[in-house]
Order: structure tokens, then C-alpha cells, then sequence
């Protein structure tokens, strides 16, 4: 009885929120400020809806917390549990994220000038590495684990794999999408190549540089958290998960996931961010485009 | 011949140096290993024997591609498919949680874009969580799905897939808002003086001009399905699939039966986008495109 009542509420929950958002989407707003804040409320209720329904289904119907913790639990136990989830993500994101992604991001942008110098290489290079771009490189995790130890360097080493080749192909792509004409008129100034890298082809490559570091964020996450389930120094995230796993402390693995989600959107906002800085002149930044 | 000289040539050169570089990692990271057992034995190498040794071991730390290769064909072609040992049968249990995940997901993709596309209120209520689902290592979630489905009595190729659709309706969704989206306000415009309805604007003008689009969004979702298959079935205790095989031979340091895992799933990653391509084109010469404008 009291399932089918719960059940009831959800869809009233449901039906009342996308009412009020089908409200919203249909005001006219009086200026631009009025729109922002529309643009953030709705899907704000979106998210609160979901939230609310997960909460309400999985008390209302009383769902084990091995299968589905309520959010509320979810956040009870991250609090709980902050210390060690702070060294977690000290020892992930900190330790074995960042030094990988420099690298990684460091590596593929140093190989995109070298390459650019030789259409020979760059027409060898680029197939195989589209090809590379669609291999399930995580499989590697386990060698460099043998290789590298447990500790940062093999999961770094995983990262740089994993991101290597997407910023090169992406910083390829874009040295080259500066026009005929421009480059032309760099020669007509015998300009030198590294001035007119530095002019005129790395501005104009920004955009395309970004969308890899910005891919490349979300995967170096799932390299490390990834690698860490085949071996690490009983510390990090994707160790937590694994084991907390094992223990079938639910409530703690979603902890730990909640935390990976902030940790990967804070991550890719400030990329972000910084591309908004740089690219200032893009016109998906300036807002000329919809 | 001029295609043969710009592109086949330089990528075969690039091959070539892959080979030899690894021929030679092979042997400087192998030596060490060889030399030991034969002192352990109480034998002397001399130079030659060192070599070949380096490359005969059982469990190098880099194996050589003939060693991977030879596997390879010992665990495909000499055994009889439904064997617990054939590569074949590995790489079949994953690429049908791959196939499954990639429709599933392709569809909740579509289906979500048409929504959007059509919905004013599904664009602004889903579509920033649906890029923000994919800031998050959705990776972390693997574990936690199949255990959680394996709890309510959903076991075997299900939960695998449900991971690969979690990654590969991202791209199809993406794609498909911006390929739908993509007619201009002419041809919408041109549409409406027709006193088209809409389902006759969706299917004459905005679905055929999102299909390049889809297909793009369609060749990274089916490799990412696949990465999706082998990092979901690491957590089930390896069981069967190709990343079982990663993992068994992670545990009991068997590194040519991992490097044998990884060259076939980048084989059938390699495959899948091909067959995707090959469909691409079948789609663009049904649809009318000249030969050289599908190129």
C-alpha cells in the first residue's frame, strides 16, 4: 500500500517540476539578467527533482543500502569519512593525475611542433594515431603497474598513454587551421617559422588545443582511477572503490564517487575557465554564435 | 600510385621504426631477467645466447611482437572457439556486451536528442547534465553497477552493456542536438511555406541532415563502447572476456597473455570503426552523395 503512495508522490514530484520548468522555459524575461537566471534555474529544479526522487524511491520503498543508498546517506557518509577521503584525493588527483596530465599534455604539444616541421611524419603519424585515439589503452594499466611500481609514476605513465595522442592530433589540426591568407602575409613579412608560430598559428590553434586538454581532464581521472583497481599503494580513489566494493560499504564507494565527480567537474571547469581567458576572441566564447 | 606515395609509404616507415624500437626496448628490458635464470642455472651467455634468450622467455617485461603474435594464433586459430582458453571466445563475450550497450545507448541518444531538439524545456533542464555526466570519471561507476545489478538478479552481459551505453549515448546525444540543429533558417523557412508538419520538417529535412553527424558521434561511440565492455568486466572477479584476460594475466604475471588481450581488443576496436566507416558510406550512396563528396 504504502509503495503505491510513494510511487504516487514520485510522479507527482516529477510531473509538478516539469510543469513548473515548462513554466519558466515560456516567460519572457525582461532582460538579460532575468534569462541568466532562468537559464540556472532550470535545470537546477532538474537536478533537484532527480535527487528528490532518488531520495523519496529509495526510502519510500525501502530499498537495501547495499543496492542503492538515499543521497542524504550518501552525503552523511562523505562527511563522515572526509579525512580519508581528503588523502584519497590528495593521492589521485594530486599525486598521480596532475604530474600526468603536464606530462602527457607537455609531450603531445612538444611532438605537434616537431611533426609540423615534416609532412612526411605528419602523414604517417596522424592515421595510426586516430587509430590510437579509439584503442582501449586502460588495458595497459596492468603492464605499467609491472613496470613502474604501484606508486604515482605507473599511473602517471597510463595518463600520458592515454592523452598523448589526442592532443597531438588536436594540436596538429589546429596549427593548421590558421588560412592561406594569413600565413601568406607572415611570408611576405619573412617571418621566421618560430615567429610565426608564436604569431600567428598557435593563437589560432588555442581552440583546438583547449578541446583536447579538455578531453584529456576527463580521462586522465579515469586512468588513474582505473589503474589504481590493478594495484596502488592502499591509497586512492579507485582503490577505496575496489575495496569499500569488496566490503560492500555501498554508502562509502558513493561517497567516494561523489567526491571523484566534484573533483573531474572542478577539473574540467577550470580548464575551462582558462579557455574562456584565452580564446576570448572565439566567437562560442563571445556569444555571436547559438 | 600518388596516394600510395603520400600516404601508404609514410605510414609503413612509421611502423617499421614502432617495430624496431620495440625489438631493441624488448632486449635492454628483458636482458636483465635472462641473464638471472641462466645464472640461477649456473650458465654463462655468451652475447648471441643473450639475444636469443631475451626473446624466448616466458614472462618478459616486454614481450617481442612475434611472441604476442604467436599467442595470438595459438589462442585463436589451434583451439576450438568454444574453449575457456580461445582469445575468440573472450573477444565474442565482449564485443556482444559492446554491440548491446552500443545500440542501447545509440537509441537513448537519439531519443534524448530528438526530445531536446523538439522540447524547449528538456534542452534547458537536461542538457547541462548531460554534459556534466561526463566530467565525472564514469569509470568510477563501473564497479558499483554490476555489482548492484548483480545483487537484483541481473548478471552476465547486461550490466557490461549498461556501462557502454552510460558512455557511448554522450557523443550521440551531443551530435545529434548540433546535426538536427544543423538546417538553416531557409530550408526551415522553405519547409514552412510547404505547410510542412513537423514530423514532415524532422523527417524530409532535420534527420538527413543530421546523419553526418551521427555517424561522426556513432564512430566514437562504438570505440568507446568497447573500452566500456573490458573495464566493466575487470571488477567481476574476471570471469570471461577480454578484460578478464587483462586482469588473470595481471595477477599471475602472464604479460604476453595481456599483451595477446590488448592487441586483439585494439583489433576489434579497429574493426568496429571500420565496419562503422563502411556503413557511412553504404548510408551516403543510398542517400544520393557523389563518390567524392562522401571522401
Amino acid at each position: 500500500m504504502s509503495a503505491i503512495v510513494v510511487i504516487i508522490v514520485a510522479l507527482a514530484v516529477w510531473l509538478g517540476s516539469w510543469a513548473l520548468n515548462e513554466y519558466l522555459v515560456r516567460l519572457r524575461p525582461a532582460g538579460p539578467a532575468a534569462e541568466r537566471q532562468i537559464g540556472f534555474a532550470v535545470p537546477a529544479i532538474f537536478g533537484i527533482c532527480l535527487l528528490a526522487l532518488w531520495e523519496l524511491l529509495a526510502r519510500g520503498l525501502a530499498i537495501p543500502e547495499i543496492l542503492l543508498p538515499a543521497p542524504s546517506v550518501i552525503v552523511a557518509a562523505a562527511l563522515n569519512a572526509l579525512p580519508i577521503i581528503g588523502v584519497d584525493v590528495w593521492q589521485t588527483v594530486f599525486k598521480e593525475v596532475l604530474p600526468g596530465y603536464a606530462i602527457g599534455c607537455g609531450a603531445g604539444l612538444l611532438a605537434a611542433f616537431v611533426i609540423d616541421r615534416s609532412p612526411f611524419l605528419k602523414a604517417g603519424l596522424l592515421p595510426l594515431g586516430n587509430l590510437v585515439s579509439a584503442l582501449p589503452i586502460v588495458g595497459l594499466a596492468p603492464i605499467m603497474i609491472m613496470w613502474f611500481g604501484f606508486e604515482w609514476p605507473s599511473k602517471a605513465a597510463i595518463i600520458v598513454t592515454m592523452i598523448f595522442f589526442p592532443m597531438l592530433i588536436n594540436t596538429i589540426t589546429g596549427l593548421a587551421a590558421s588560412g592561406h591568407m594569413e600565413r601568406d602575409l607572415m611570408r611576405t613579412y619573412a617571418a621566421s617559422w618560430p615567429q610565426t608560430l608564436l604569431k600567428l598559428r598557435l593563437p589560432a590553434a588555442w581552440p583546438f588545443i583547449f578541446n583536447a586538454l579538455k578531453i584529456n581532464s576527463t580521462l586522465a581521472m579515469i586512468g588513474a582511477i582505473v589503474a589504481e583497481f590493478f594495484g596502488s599503494p592502499s591509497v586512492g580513489m579507485g582503490f577505496r572503490i575496489s575495496t569499500e566494493m569488496g566490503r560492500m560499504n555501498t554508502a562509502m564507494v558513493w561517497a567516494e564517487i561523489l567526491a571523484a565527480a566534484i573533483a573531474g567537474s572542478l577539473f574540467y571547469g577550470i580548464v575551462a575557465l582558462i579557455e574562456r581567458k584565452v580564446t576570448f576572441w572565439h566567437p562560442s566564447v563571445r556569444g555571436g554564435q547559438r | 600510385m600518388k596516394t600510395l606515395r603520400t600516404k601508404v609509404w609514410p605510414v609503413l616507415a612509421v611502423l617499421v621504426v614502432i617495430i624496431a624500437a620495440w625489438y631493441a626496448a624488448a632486449l635492454l628490458m628483458n636482458r636483465t631477467i635472462a641473464v638471472e635464470e641462466a645464472a640461477r642455472k649456473g650458465e654463462v651467455l655468451t652475447t648471441q645466447e643473450m639475444w636469443l634468450k631475451s626473446y624466448r622467455l616466458d614472462k618478459p617485461l616486454l614481450p617481442a611482437p612475434h611472441q604476442i603474435v604467436t599467442e595470438i594464433w595459438n589462442s585463436t586459430a589451434t583451439m576450438s572457439i568454444t574453449s575457456k582458453r580461445s582469445l575468440v571466445y573472450h573477444a565474442w563475450i565482449t564485443l556482444s556486451a559492446t554491440l548491446l550497450g552500443f545500440a542501447l545507448g545509440t537509441v537513448l541518444g537519439i531519443a534524448l536528442a530528438v526530445g531536446i531538439v523538439h522540447n524547449r524545456a528538456m534542452d534547458k533542464s537536461m542538457m547541462p547534465w548531460v554534459i556534466a555526466s561526463q566530467t565525472i570519471p564514469i569509470m568510477a561507476i563501473a564497479p558499483m553497477l554490476i555489482v548492484v545489478l548483480n545483487a537484483i538478479g541481473i548478471s552476465g552481459l547486461l550490466p557490461k552493456a549498461l556501462i557502454s551505453t552510460y558512455l557511448s549515448f554522450f557523443p550521440v546525444v551531443v551530435g545529434m542536438v548540433k546535426g538536427l540543429r544543423s538546417p538553416e533558417i531557409l530550408q526551415l523557412d522553405l519547409m514552412h511555406t510547404y505547410n510542412a508538419s513537423r514530423t514532415d520538417v524532422f523527417w524530409k529535412l532535420r534527420f538527413p541532415a543530421a546523419i553526418p553527424f551521427l555517424f561522426a558521434s556513432l564512430k566514437v561511440g562504438i570505440a568507446i563502447s568497447l573500452i566500456g565492455a573490458i573495464v566493466g568486466e575487470l571488477p567481476t572477479g574476471a570471469v570471461a572476456g577480454l578484460g578478464a584476460r587483462l586482469l588473470s594475466g595481471s595477477y599471475y604475471g602472464q604479460t604476453i597473455q595481456i599483451w595477446a588481450a590488448l592487441f586483439v581488443s585494439s583489433i576489434v576496436a579497429g574493426l568496429l570503426v571500420f565496419i562503422v566507416g563502411g556503413v557511412e558510406r553504404l548510408v551516403y550512396r543510398m542517400m544520393g552523395a557523389r563518390p567524392e563528396a562522401t571522401a
